[in-house]
């Protein structure tokens, strides 16, 4: 099952290669691992998508807990929480395929049109990453679909 | 204070109690031998390769309690490191590597011996650092000196780039550490220790379960005083050994592939397991699905993510196993277990070692069992394989920290410099070092520090001629074909032959022309009447190193033996030779 994980590490270089070699050394699968600096604080958040079963997911916390860099492991699969992915995805289309295209994206929630060009469209889209996935389902006759996507980043909700 | 990285070091080493410092020069830390030339409180041993030089600290750090510091050069010397780290690593023995690295502006520019150090040792070590500014030089060697000593102790790297070396600056060195990421629990929780001993009160069928951290954590005597209240039986892991002394009446012995008889059973048949600082690593467990399936288990570990990874747990508690023994005594009584010892007791009448002995040449389990009475409160140091296991078995081990052995890697070359290594950090002791003729030759060219420190070392080897341990497995696994595992092959022999004889080609090398070419006296032994007039000779000979060869039974095998993955009960008893 997918699992998420928001960690607050050290802000330095190394420290995604840590984590990423972790899940690779001890053959944990890492779907996504999301995040930017925030230099001032020295301290980052990253968001970590895993497919893994619960026993595995305990010792991947614990692991994560035991990397000194990670200073904080918080489990956001229990509670309530906000989350997105943002992606870009670039089809080619002649003129009545954008016409589809623009109206499919106009029905979908968090999907947008943000450039068109004479052979291509480019949508926007800031949702759930299953949504994404659903999306992408709609356009089976499209040809050469270019997908740019960000991975999740998540937060709990304040409320217990 | 003014001063240069390289002085800082040495500031630290200071401020660390650092007496001895295992180093091997190169261009990039040269500033910092030269800092050690004048430094005349260090004892800079050079061992003669990065990978005796890393398990030489070891040796020292395990035998001793203290943190063990190797400085190697970058490029080559840190990559030869890797095997020592991963050893260390596995076995929890607190080391700090610092090693020399391009200038910091040079990196990535394939430079003259540049290594990606810390990229390399990531997965080898419990932490490792590149500093990248010469600002952050005290307070990173000051951490990874804490980072390596507390919880459970690890190897540290610190990669050194040759300009932080050299560069100035007027700092001090740190009294005191804080990492956000990082702070160990010693304290066992109060709720889950009255729970672990109430478990423990109530069992029919209880066995405490010691494992290596019982050492690391210098708790032996708590540990000892804790049986004893209670009255419960003990078993160890090969890591464990030494906690409790082999022959104390409650000691059952050590459990796992190549335990004893009487151990496996009671792990098997027990009700609880309450362990301390053990893994349950493979070696032990045999078949997870069928391991100890009418047992509850206690699990005492600092780390966190060795409870509950392999199998379940019902009271798990996270804490220095000293302490959490200390908490442990006023709570615990006496119990009566007389039934559970009486079926102990028939396990151990059932089957026992059994010393096979030599036909044509000496029996390796009476040379370990000889070098146990001659050598009774020595420091051991073992290679890997079935001389290892011949040693867990046969000799009587009394005292904590006294089997230095590659348990968790399984690292062959481990056993001389591990040696040599305790014998520099344990003036007063005696130290043996248990080789067999395959891993003596990894690390074989650590003899030269051995001669020229003058270190009253017993090396002993187990030459059977064979790689043994996975020849006893071809034996019994691989319808005998002996691929690879003769050491006596040569171009001339047949390309299958698991034979052998006054046919084959001579021994390479003549062990004992080998130490006289070290200026090491060398004795071979082929005959089991000559076993202990040697063991007594080696005894009396304490101004220096000594070399004896052991002519073992070519195809002596251990046993008992759990075939891997299989069910620790279904243990193999006949040595099939």
């Amino acid at each position: 099952m997918k699992k998420i994980l928001s960690l607050t590490v050290k802000n330095h270089a190394g420290v995604i290669s840590r984590i990423s070699s972790l899940f690779s050394g001890k053959g944990y699968s890492l779907e996504s691992l999301v995040g930017g600096t925030t230099p001032d604080l020295g301290t980052s958040d990253l968001t970590l998508v895993c497919e893994t079963d619960n026993n595995e997911f305990d010792q991947i916390k614990k692991q994560l807990n035991k990397l000194i860099d990670v200073i904080k492991v918080k489990d956001l699969s229990k509670g309530e929480i906000v989350k997105k992915e943002l992606a870009y995805i670039k089809i080619d289309a002649d003129h009545k395929d954008k016409q589809k295209i623009i109206s499919i994206t106009n029905a979908y929630d968090g999907a947008q049109i943000t450039d068109i060009s004479y052979e291509s469209v480019i949508i926007e889209i800031a949702e759930d990453s299953e949504k994404i996935n659903n999306f992408l389902t709609l356009f089976p006759d499209c040809k050469n679909i270019e997908i740019a996507r960000t991975g999740l980043v998540a937060m709990q909700l304040p409320r217990k | 204070m003014k001063r240069t990285g390289a002085q800082m070091l040495l500031e630290a080493f200071k401020q660390e109690n650092v007496d001895t410092i295992f180093g091997y020069p190169g261009g990039y830390v040269i500033p910092i031998f030269d800092e050690l030339y004048k430094e005349p409180s260090i004892d800079l041993v050079l061992p003669r390769h990065e990978q005796g030089l890393v398990h030489m600290a070891d040796g020292y750090a395990r035998s001793t309690g203290k943190t063990g510091v190797c400085l190697v050069t970058s490029g080559p010397g840190a990559t030869n490191t890797i095997t020592g780290l991963a050893t260390a690593n596995y076995d929890s023995v607190p080391l700090v590597c610092f090693s020399g690295q391009v200038p910091y502006n040079l990196i990535g520019n394939d430079a003259f011996q540049e290594a990606d150090v810390v990229g390399l040792t990531r997965s080898v070590t419990k932490h490792n650092y590149i500093v990248e500014n010469r600002k952050d030089l005290p307070r990173i060697i000051k951490e990874a000196f804490y980072i390596a000593s507390t919880g459970r102790p690890g190897p540290v790297v610190v990669d050194l780039p040759i300009d932080f070396i050299k560069g100035i600056e007027d700092d001090i060195y740190p009294k005191k550490v804080k990492i956000d990421g990082y702070k160990p629990v010693i304290n066992g929780h109060p709720l889950q220790i009255k729970k672990a001993a109430a478990k423990l009160m109530e069992a029919k069928k209880p066995l405490f379960l010691c494992g290596g951290g019982v050492n690391i954590s210098n708790a032996s005597k708590e540990f000892i005083e804790l049986v004893e209240k209670t009255g419960v039986p003990v078993v160890t892991t090969l890591m464990g050994i030494g906690a409790i002394p082999k022959d104390h009446p409650l000691c059952v012995g050590t459990i796992g592939m190549h335990g004893v008889y009487p151990a496996n059973m009671s792990l098997s048949n027990c009700d609880l397991i309450f362990s301390i600082g053990c893994r349950f690593s493979d070696r032990i467990t045999g078949k997870l699905s069928e391991f100890a399936s009418n047992a509850e288990i206690i699990h005492i570990d600092i780390d966190t993510a060795a409870i509950s990874r392999n199998v379940p747990v019902s009271v798990p508690i996270v804490g220095d196993a000293g302490s959490i023994i200390q908490d442990l005594i006023p709570i615990v009584d006496k119990c009566d277990h007389s039934n559970w010892m009486k079926k102990i007791t028939e396990w151990e009448k059932t089957y026992s070692l059994k010393i096979v002995k030599g036909k044509k040449r000496v029996s390796p389990m009476e040379v370990i069992d000889s070098i146990s009475d001659i050598f009774p409160d020595a420091i051991v140091a073992t290679d890997v394989g079935q001389h290892q296991m011949w040693t867990a078995q046969f000799y009587k081990f009394k005292h904590s920290r006294s089997l230095l052995t590659s348990g968790g890697l399984g690292t062959m070359g481990y056993g001389l410099p591990a040696a040599l290594g305790a014998q520099i950090g344990n003036k007063d002791k005696r130290v043996i070092c248990i080789s067999g003729d395959g891993g003596i030759q990894m690390n074989i060219q650590e003899l030269a520090v051995a001669a020229q420190k003058n270190l009253p070392v017993v090396i002993m080897i187990l030459n059977n001629n064979y790689l043994g341990m996975v020849r006893q497995w071809q034996q019994l696994f691989f319808d005998k074909n002996y691929s690879g595992t003769c050491l006596r092959q040569t171009d001339a022999c047949p390309a299958k032959c698991n034979d052998y004889g006054d046919h084959c080609p001579p021994y390479i090398p003549d062990f004992v022309k080998l130490a006289t070419a070290y200026n090491i006296p060398g004795i071979r032994v082929s005959k089991q009447e000559e076993i202990i007039p040697t063991l007594t000779k080696a005894k009396e000979h304490t101004k220096g190193p000594i070399l004896i060869e052991f002519r073992t039974e070519q195809e002596a095998n251990v046993m008992p033996m759990i075939p891997s993955g299989g069910n620790i009960t279904e243990m193999l008893l006949e040595r099939g030779e």
